[in-house]
């Protein structure tokens, strides 16, 4: 069942691969962009809380996000900027959430990588992040009842996260109910500072899949190629009925666990290594090699990301702060009158 | 005809699949087989695809229910035991209980504790637990005494566009008996008077309830007139009614078969002894099970947890001090 996917594309789609490569490249480079702004704001004492990157991830994250349709479910994993974009989160809710405004989807009343919109399938991670994986079976649980077919769910982790129990029983309940989950697993060597061999024991985490009873793919997940092909088809797969499917990506985390981690246990040989390579490097470099885009192209691409990220943090910048002496920020039920009448 | 507590629970849940489609069941064993205590007996023939047998996965179980939730669904989870939910906590306190103050969306899921002592079920089939949900906010918890509660409030309890965690007590499964279903419910949150009485407000819960009339029925042998007020819920607690019954009889007696430590009997001495202090004619006291797990002999057991005659031995207490 595990396969390993590394072969080039066929001819007869050239140009749609082309525009995929382009549009995930562009997604990349928003994240990117957005994220460095993210944590110049927290050097600068802008950001309460913690900021976490995406950094070397997000060739990877992407490939969720293109293929995901409106009606689709992600739980996104803490390093997910590009996946969220590229499934329609607009860039103000990061930028609203990560600076406290109160107009932004959780109101300050949860932080950063928190932040989701439940009802449009973007779910909002609890910091337990195993916990995840079952509430987007819920969610595909739910529409099977409800008659609706054709979407599919995609939850995200580290390997970190396979070692939680939450993780197992959801892998085992998705498979039991057949149910359409992309469970996409990024291998990103550490978990915090801890190293992947003080995390597991297998071979590689894709070893689980036979376990479940359900297909495995390994990637390289520093390459935009194989990252597109491969998750682009585990979630044809699930959309297409063949039940829950497992990609598992190698790659390295480029930074901290977050901004306030230097990351300085992390390995030079592995930043040496080729998982060490950063995607959107080697994504660029394949776009110019492809003749899909040259440097001036590729210069204003980043100039308009550039201009949309500093147009979204000095918007949220100008937002009003959550006020605790308005009432309705401590109203939490949606029945106020089981609320007690003392508080 | 007569219906016990049990048939209540599952009369209620065959009338919330009836009436809407978007309830559906989710626990172990209780589809064909009917649940460990037959909670569901024939449900899942008679809503084929909506009671659902899951694998003992207690985190998976009520995170596929808060998925289902935020897709417009009714859940309900059975716990098979109510100690089998620690395993779910996360899901519960972390996930659940703060999705609505998080997101702005409801979670409407009623996850079912079947809970409590009964002889012989030792340290991990006995437990309640409505103390430790009842700390997490934004959770409803609602511990019903009566057949018609169990009834009522399991229908509140899946429309309620909140998680509920419903307390179901497995001592009250059998015995406790009715002539017939309730046709109008009293409403979530607000106590009961079981028994009216002018000498001592003793506050209980759950299956206490019964063991606390019997304490007052044997104390009215003896000149004392002892009333119950019946929680229902403890979350939220109806604590008006709790200091008017006070204020009518001065003394204040509370009764939990939770542990000692915190807790809803604690809670109640807390908000009495806050605002109503001037209404006590005598310190307020509490009675709860020991503090140590659940033991297994029905000797230790029966001694482990309050009963009429010790509950009469405390009322004795309040009432002569």
């Amino acid at each position: 069942m595990v396969q390993s996917v590394a072969e080039p594309a066929t001819s007869g789609d050239v140009l749609a691969l082309r525009e995929q490569h382009l549009k995930a490249y562009r997604f990349m480079l928003l994240a990117r962009v957005l994220d460095d702004k993210l944590a110049s704001l927290y050097r600068a004492g802008k950001i309460m809380g913690g900021v976490f990157l995406g950094r070397g991830q997000e060739a990877l994250s992407v490939s969720i996000g293109v293929h995901l349709q409106e009606g689709d479910i992600f739980a996104p994993l803490i390093r997910d900027m590009a996946g969220r974009l590229a499934f329609n989160e607009p860039i103000l809710d990061a930028a609203r959430t990560f600076l406290g405004s109160a107009l932004g989807p959780m109101r300050g009343r949860d932080g950063n990588i928190h932040r989701g919109r439940p009802k449009e399938g973007q779910l909002a991670m609890i910091s337990h992040l195993g916990a995840m994986i079952s509430v987007v079976n819920g969610g595909l649980f739910a529409r099977r009842m409800r008659g609706i077919k054709g979407t599919v769910g995609v939850a995200c982790c580290g390997d970190g996260s396979t070692s939680t129990g939450a993780f197992h029983e959801a892998m085992n309940q998705a498979a039991v109910e057949k149910l359409p989950l992309v469970m996409v697993v990024a291998d990103n060597q550490y978990a915090y500072s801890t190293p992947t061999e003080r995390q597991f024991a297998c071979r590689s985490l894709v070893d689980r899949a036979v376990g479940y009873g359900i297909p495995g793919y390994e990637i390289d997940g520093t390459n935009l190629s194989e990252c597109l092909k491969v998750v682009g088809g585990a979630i044809a797969h699930a959309r297409a009925g063949a039940g829950p499917q497992l990609v598992v990506a190698s790659l390295l985390r480029l930074c901290g666990h977050g901004e306030h981690d230097d990351g300085s246990y992390i390995d030079t040989k592995l930043k040496a290594s080729e998982l060490g390579r950063d995607c959107i490097k080697l994504a660029e470099h394949l776009l110019k090699q492809q003749g899909w885009a040259d440097v001036a192209t590729l210069a204003k691409w980043r100039a308009e990301a550039v201009q949309k990220v500093e147009e979204a943090t000095a918007a949220a910048q100008r937002d009003p702060a959550p006020d605790p002496f308005e009432q309705n920020y401590w109203a939490a039920l949606s029945n106020p009158q089981l609320l007690e009448g003392n508080e | 005809m007569s219906i016990t507590y049990l048939e209540a629970i599952r009369e209620a849940q065959a009338k919330a699949l009836q009436d809407d489609p978007r309830v559906f069941i989710y626990g172990q064993d209780v589809g064909n087989f009917g649940g460990a205590f037959k909670a569901t007996k024939g449900l899942a023939k008679q809503f084929p695809g909506r009671v659902l047998d899951s694998p003992i996965s207690e985190d998976a179980m009520t995170g596929l229910a808060i998925g289902a939730a935020i897709e417009g669904l009714r859940p309900i989870v059975e716990m098979q035991f109510a100690d089998f939910s620690t395993v779910a906590f996360n899901q519960i306190v972390n996930h659940a209980a703060t999705m609505f103050w998080r997101t702005n969306v409801s979670c409407p899921i009623t996850v079912r504790l079947p809970c409590g002592g009964t002889a012989g079920s030792g340290p991990f089939h006995s437990q309640t637990m409505e103390a430790i949900y009842a700390h997490y906010p934004r959770l409803v918890v609602l511990t019903p005494a009566t057949v018609e509660d169990a009834y009522s409030m399991l229908l509140a309890a899946v429309a309620i566009d909140d998680p509920v965690i419903f307390c179901e007590h497995k001592f009250l499964y059998y015995h406790l008996k009715a002539e017939s279903l309730p046709t109008e419910a009293f409403p979530v949150g607000k106590a009961r008077i079981a028994r009216e009485g002018r000498d001592l407000t003793l506050v209980t819960y759950s299956a206490m309830v019964h063991e606390s009339l019997a304490a007052a029925e044997e104390l009215r042998g003896q000149g004392w007139e002892v009333e119950v007020v019946d929680l229902r819920s403890v979350k939220p607690l109806d604590t008006d009614t709790v200091m008017a019954s006070v204020a009518r009889t001065g003394r204040l007696l509370c009764v939990g078969e939770s542990w000692p430590w915190g807790g809803v009997t604690a809670e109640v001495i807390t908000r009495v002894v806050c605002e109503g202090y001037d209404l006590l004619d005598a310190p307020p006291q509490r009675l709860n099970a020991k503090d140590t797990p659940v033991p297994y002999h029905p000797n230790l057991w029966s001694a482990h947890r309050p009963t009429a005659r010790t509950i009469a031995t405390a009322a004795r207490k309040v009432l002569q001090s």
